[in-house]
């Protein structure tokens, strides 16, 4: 019995450390490869050669311009959703259900799937093109389930005496919203918002065939924009000689999710206390 | 507990109708922005289904189920060889991160000191975080080197099995943490007090009272590995073919449209969003056993 509790603690204990090794050695070779490469004259500069020199400022501007496109459609989207399910619509109505169903199924559609509706939809049925507005869309696609469910769980959980002490001072339901609900539903939803940005910063397949390859700095929307995830799969897969910059830009990918995340939790932070306080 | 709940939510309600025409408005237009999802459901599949119209007809669905193989510029639509490889890879990589995502939970939850269990978490939280084009350009530059020092060409099924392992063992672990520390304490105190040891309280007690949410983890993680498309296509090799041992270079579902939709036109193009809808299909029917049997395992379970 004994002998099987220390067994059994080693083996876990070898799995663990076999997970944190796993994560240690990638993290060691990204650094290492890509460090090297990183300096200010490649966060700034265009790409050369295929992006085996130069830099990658043209695809850090696209992948901005995709996010910003992508939120200024989900945000308002995805919030009115989440609200409706959460406060207006009834509970257990079939409607809601069904809704439900939908969100479920459209959080499990692979990525590529989207890239493949974003191609028929935006790219030629509306005649967009490959573009920024296009790869935006595609991805606002995306987040959407995501932010719905998390914005949902959020509103839900604000305590139902808020909403009856509403109604006995007769304050409308939209009032009570704006100045009550929201603000206190505001971290949840600054988390769904942020796990939904991460995807789709991080996110490749949906974006090759709607936002595009073309390299050279977007001139508006409508131009074509390479993404910086796909600017790593692009040069490890098609340009010889490219892996070092592909690490490079992968540090830099990984650190605009960090710097995103981080930003949006002090955002969250300090938007919550402003309003609790004026409550 | 549960009626006083309604009966709460129907004061409320009767308590806010009387101000129903003062947010009619809003209701009117959370309501409009609430079906434009289900409008984009609706879209997505109409547009997949309009999309790969063409190849869907009597003629050309069984030309996907034979063994012809995938030439679609001969005519040839054998999706089958892809299909194999698509499931081979998520299977074998979830087989490979179950056992390891599980030890990470327990490790994290019932061994590790407190500061020790907060970097483990944050290493998974991060894994969950990188972007699937950067696992497939480590796995690209470092793993299938690797491998094909041992066993050539290298880029195979298990490179993809082993970076798709990577990816989808922080939705295992995070999935089976809280599952974990979702159990009431009870639990472990009648362990406890019946004097078992840590081992036969986790895997005789602990783990099998957890095992809805872990089985969730577990398809979550599958139909992750299944919808992956980036991570696999680096790494895998990109031969169509059915694979008859890990090491063997394949293309799966996903792969095979993200390479050939730049060039496809015509009926192979309409074969490519078909595959799409095929990939919905599938992850689909994952998910879909996700939520129908933790419903059958909790309503089995009245007391728990």
């Amino acid at each position: 019995m004994r002998r099987l509790n220390h067994l059994f603690t080693i083996a876990i204990s070898l799995a663990t450390l076999l997970v944190v090794s796993a994560f240690i050695w990638l993290l060691w070779d990204l650094v290492a490869q890509g460090l090297d490469k990183l300096s200010w004259e490649f966060l700034s500069q265009a790409p050369k050669r295929s992006g085996r020199e130069g830099g990658i400022w043209p695809m850090i501007v696209s992948t901005l311009w995709i996010l910003i496109v992508a939120i200024a459609v989900v945000v308002p989207l995805g919030l009115g959703c989440a609200i409706w399910l959460a406060e207006f619509a009834r509970r257990d109505h079939h409607w809601q259900r069904r809704l439900g169903v939908v969100l479920d199924v459209l959080a499990g559609v692979p990525s590529i799937v989207f890239g493949l509706f974003g191609y028929a939809f935006f790219c030629v049925y509306l005649n967009l093109g490959f573009s920024i507005l296009s790869g935006g869309l595609t991805l606002a696609c995306m987040m959407l389930p995501i932010l719905i469910r998390t914005a949902e769980m959020g509103i839900a959980a604000v305590p139902n005496e808020w909403r009856q002490a509403g109604a006995a001072l007769d304050i409308s339901r939209t009032t009570l919203l704006r100045k009550v609900i929201l603000p206190y539903a505001a971290p949840a939803i600054t988390a769904g918002l942020l796990l939904a940005i991460g995807r789709a910063t991080a996110e490749t397949a949906a974006l090759i065939f709607t936002s595009g390859y073309v390299d050279r700095m977007p001139g508006s929307v409508n131009d074509s924009g390479r993404a910086l995830a796909v600017h790593v799969y692009d040069l490890s897969m098609n340009v010889l000689g490219g892996d070092q910059a592909a690490y490079a830009t992968a540090l830099v990918l990984i650190g605009l999710i960090i710097v995103i995340n981080l930003g949006a939790n002090l955002l969250s932070e300090y938007w919550v206390e402003r309003h609790l306080q004026r409550i | 507990m549960n009626s006083s709940i309604t009966n709460k939510t129907s004061i409320t309600l009767a308590l806010w109708s009387k101000n129903l025409s003062r947010d009619g408005i809003t209701k009117m237009v959370l309501g409009l922005i609430a079906s434009v999802a289900v409008l984009l459901l609706v879209l997505i599949l109409f547009f997949l289904l309009l999309q790969s119209w063409p190849v869907l007809n009597i003629t050309y669905l069984p030309l996907f189920f034979s063994s012809d193989g995938w030439h679609p510029l001969e005519g040839k639509f054998g999706l089958l060889p892809m299909l194999w490889a698509t499931l081979a890879a998520g299977l074998g990589a979830l087989v490979i991160a179950l056992p390891l995502g599980l030890a990470t939970a327990i490790f994290s939850l019932y061994m590790a000191p407190a500061p020790l269990a907060r970097s483990l978490n944050l290493i998974v939280a991060i894994l969950a975080g990188i972007p699937s084009v950067v696992y497939g350009l480590w796995g690209l530059t470092v793993i299938v080197p690797l491998i094909n020092q041992w066993q050539a060409p290298g880029a195979s099924l298990f490179a993809a099995m082993l970076i798709l392992a990577l990816m989808v063992l922080p939705t295992i672990a995070i999935t089976t943490r809280s599952a974990l520390g979702g159990l009431p304490i009870s639990l472990q105190q009648a362990a406890a007090s019946l004097a078992l040891s840590r081992a036969t309280t986790i895997i005789q007690v602990l783990l099998p009272a957890a095992k809805t949410g872990i089985r969730q983890g577990v398809l979550l993680a599958l139909a992750r590995a299944l919808g992956e498309t980036m991570a696999v296509l680096m790494v895998a090799g990109n031969v169509v073919q059915t694979p008859h041992s890990l090491f063997d270079s394949v293309r799966v579902l996903t792969a095979n449209i993200a390479l050939e939709m730049a060039y496809a036109t015509d009926h192979h193009r309409a074969a490519l969003f078909a595959s799409g809808l095929l990939l919905m299909v599938l992850v689909s029917i994952t998910l879909w056993l996700a939520v129908e049997r933790t419903k059958n395992t909790t309503s089995a379970r009245p007391n728990a």
